[in-house]
């Protein structure tokens, strides 16, 4: 386990989401209401990346195929998408935004 | 009672399970493959690039796991309604408290001379595709009849494999059934680049061949040599046992907003119904992803006592070349088409506009921007076209602003 800064706060803004790389791995970041979360970057469907996605409250629906995940838990909701999506604990400190990936 | 075990019918009974329905569910299939989804087979099936079970829904077993009879291999060919009775094509008859019909379409054939030569394919199921692909790894030059979005995809994966090809277009533009002209013409652009020849206005006047295919001879009297010919010319709706069910047909088998045709207990989902679309104020039949998968689930819930109503903005999307090109919407008519983003760099996304609303959207690789468009197209508010076009406004903003105003203007 290790945080790793992914981005500054000021390159997010509420409602959006951005794609990072840690380690080889792609991680989606959200804000939401001032709030930041953190998911695997792809959809367990096929290759598209979340953070090409729509945030409709607190989900985010794939650009692909518009399948929906819970943010904070990393849900799938409804078809095509079966499979949960891998959450990790993000932080904000000194105008950093950190995310905590298990490594390997 | 599921007759047709595409997408329609695959998702259909997954929702009568996930619904709760404890009662028997049997699916009926004409091709040896479970449920399975049809967008691969003119792109990475076709080229080989993915297997046959990567398109199927759920792994084989789903079904007996989920106590849902599937019968593969087998045609529905008579229904009485009055005794609620299917006959099989198998001999057997199954009885039913509710039916869904999710019988798609067949393709629409070529009728010109030479049309059944051997080398002329179509490609609407899985083994089409790969007779396709097998064809297409002996061949030095392919004709691909007809400019829609499944041409064009069969296009592009032989000439990624390739191939020499020509796309042959009846119309005065690609896309003519689906976009508009400028978006024809960037098509066009995008298939010249890569080395495709393509011809619009040009009518097939027949296959040429001795046994099997040699070449395309247009109206004009030119001849293409081609080795292989793909025709992509539509589908046509499978609404036989509709009809002689006494459901209400034109178009595909008319159902409402809960997939219910005329005759009570008779559901239609997928391909072949012809179904409301509150947003766009008419009813239409629709061949697509979103629709097979989303009205077929609406379609069950109803038949399980769960209804929601099925009303969504139609959304397609293409894979050609690597450029994934997305549409909403299914505009008629426009009075201005707004860009935003320039059409030579690749990425870059059409809005449709009618009397100052968006009515469609098209996006090329800019799969946010149509997401956002679909917004706009269902809160059917005005937008300023000017700013619609100004990259500095983030649609985000844009379509937070008009949807309030939308609201608020009741």
């Amino acid at each position: 386990m290790a945080w790793h800064s992914v981005a500054k706060s000021a390159d997010l803004d509420d409602d959006e989401v951005i794609g990072v790389e840690v380690d080889g791995k792609e991680i989606a970041v959200y804000k939401l209401g001032g709030v930041y979360y953190a998911t695997h970057n792809i959809c367990t469907h096929e290759y598209a990346c979340l953070s090409d996605g729509y945030i409709e409250g607190d989900r985010i629906e794939c650009p692909l195929h518009q399948g929906y995940f819970h943010i904070p838990t990393g849900k799938a909701q409804g078809a095509p998408v079966t499979e949960d999506i891998p959450t990790y604990p993000v932080k904000e400190e000194d105008g950093e935004i950190l995310v905590d990936v298990p490594d390997k | 009672m599921v007759v047709g075990a595409g997408q329609a019918g695959g998702r259909a009974v997954e929702a009568m399970r996930a619904a709760g329905f404890n009662g028997r569910v049997a699916l009926i299939g004409e091709e040896a493959y479970p449920p399975y989804e049809r967008p691969p087979l003119s792109k990475k099936l076709l080229t080989g690039e993915v297997e046959v079970e990567t398109t199927y829904l759920n792994p084989v077993e789903f079904y007996a796991d989920g106590d849902i009879e599937f019968m593969a291999g087998v045609r529905a060919e008579s229904l009485d309604v009055e005794a609620r009775r299917l006959g099989l094509s198998s001999g057997a008859e199954v009885v039913f408290d509710k039916l869904l019909l999710a019988t798609g379409g067949r393709v629409r054939r070529l009728a010109v001379p030479g049309a059944a030569l051997a080398g002329v394919f179509y490609v609407h199921t899985i083994d089409d595709s790969l007779a396709l692909r097998a064809a297409l790894a002996g061949a030095r030059s392919v004709v691909a009849v007809g400019g829609g979005y499944l041409g064009l995809e069969a296009a592009a994966a032989a000439r990624v494999m390739g191939l020499e090809v020509t796309v042959v277009e009846r119309e005065a533009n690609l896309l003519d059934r689906v976009a508009a002209p400028e978006i024809g013409r960037v098509v066009g652009d995008l298939h010249a680049r890569h080395g495709t020849r393509v011809m619009t206005g040009a009518d097939v006047a027949a296959i040429e061949g001795e046994g099997r295919v040699s070449g395309v001879r247009l109206a004009d009297g030119t001849v293409l040599a081609a080795d292989a010919v793909v025709v992509s010319i539509g589908i046509i709706p499978n609404t036989e046992l509709a009809e002689a069910a006494g459901c209400e047909v034109g178009d595909g088998i008319v159902v409402d907003e809960f997939g219910e045709t005329t005759v009570p207990g008779i559901y239609a989902a997928g391909d072949v119904a012809n179904h409301p679309n509150g947003f766009l104020g008419r009813t239409l039949r629709l061949e697509s992803w979103q629709n097979a998968q989303n009205q077929a689930i609406a379609a069950a819930r109803a038949m399980c006592g769960a209804p929601v109503p099925y009303n969504e903005v139609p959304w397609f999307w293409s894979d050609q070349y690597g450029v994934n090109i997305q549409l909403a919407g299914v505009p008629e008519r426009w009075d201005d088409i707004v860009f935003r983003g320039d059409p030579g760099t690749g990425a870059f996304s059409a809005f449709y506009l009618l009397e100052g609303r968006v009515v469609g959207v098209t996006g090329f690789n800019a799969a946010p921007d149509v997401r956002f468009g679909r917004k706009l197209i269902e809160a059917r508010a005005a937008v300023d076209a000017e700013t619609l076009k100004n990259p500095d406004v983030k649609l985000k903003d844009l379509v937070r602003q008009t949807v309030s105003t939308a609201a608020a203007a009741g």
